[in-house]
């Protein structure tokens, strides 16, 4: 009567093994099969940079480095936004070898609101719309032969985006 | 289902100017619904544009941007009729894409 019982246990315990060993399996291919398959794509989300409070910090985050002011930007926004939830914002630059273009809030929550790659042949102008929590200055930052540049403007919000 | 991505591409012969609008709450995590319960964040973290094989446009958001966003931007080349594919994926891992025809 012993007999069956134990082959079942030790059926069950190699089947338990089998799963270990498979997640295993999975774990390691997850951690060192694919995370870098997926760093090397060229279109990986910058999370980080969009995690951070600080324009500063998020312009760090993004670039690792800091932007010297340019009047090579043209930041095309409203003096006066009636209503936060959608600012219509455009971004241009006339300066050479743009590889990337961010719009940042100072003020939000979040101060990094979009960043936008320029591949060689793409036009260093883009236009969307953000929302903006309050009052605050509106940053664009424009990557350029491998420097960055960046422009302010001041954006009043009467009815703030962000459920005010 | 429909796509929630609209398209319009048209070539000006030297270059072709894109304007998408994608449906999308873009909920950024900060706003409270009726009961002042936090909306948890749901938000399109990136939009791409593929031409000829090759990303012509990037896009990476965060939940800043409006809801039901919209981007335009240009790139040099296309040509009337050519294909212009656009995806879309966001925080929770939901995608969509559709393929336009340059006018």
């Amino acid at each position: 009567m012993n007999q069956p019982s134990e082959t079942v246990d030790a059926t069950r315990r190699l089947i338990l093994q089998g799963a270990a060993v498979l997640a295993l399996i999975a774990i390691a291919g997850i951690r060192f099969g694919l995370t870098p398959a997926v760093a090397a794509a060229d279109a990986k989300y910058p999370e980080d940079a969009f995690k951070q409070k600080n324009s500063d910090d998020a312009i760090k985050a993004l670039y690792g480095k800091t932007a010297e002011a340019s009047d090579k930007i043209k930041l095309d926004a409203p003096e006066i936004a009636e209503n936060g939830a959608v600012v219509p914002v455009a971004v241009s630059s006339t300066l050479p070898d743009v590889t990337s273009m961010s719009i940042l809030v100072a003020e939000n929550p979040n101060a990094l609101v979009a960043s936008y790659r320029i591949p060689a042949g793409t036009i260093p102008n883009v236009a969307n719309r953000l929302k903006m929590a309050k009052t605050s200055n509106v940053i664009a930052v424009v990557e350029a032969g491998g420097k960055l540049y960046s422009t302010t403007k001041e954006v009043k919000v009467t009815v703030g985006g962000c459920g005010g | 289902m429909a796509s929630t991505i609209r398209v319009r591409a048209t070539s000006s012969g030297e270059t072709t100017e894109v304007q998408a609008l994608i449906q999308h709450p873009m909920d950024s995590g900060f706003v409270k619904d009726a009961k002042g319960e936090l909306i948890p964040p749901h938000f399109i973290q990136q939009l791409i544009f593929e031409h000829d094989g090759k990303n012509v446009f990037v896009a990476d958001w965060g939940g800043a941007v409006s809801k039901d966003p919209y981007v335009k931007f240009a790139f040099k080349g296309g040509k009337k009729g050519d294909e212009l594919k656009i995806s879309w994926v966001d925080n929770k891992g939901a995608s969509d894409s559709t393929t336009a025809k340059i006018q």
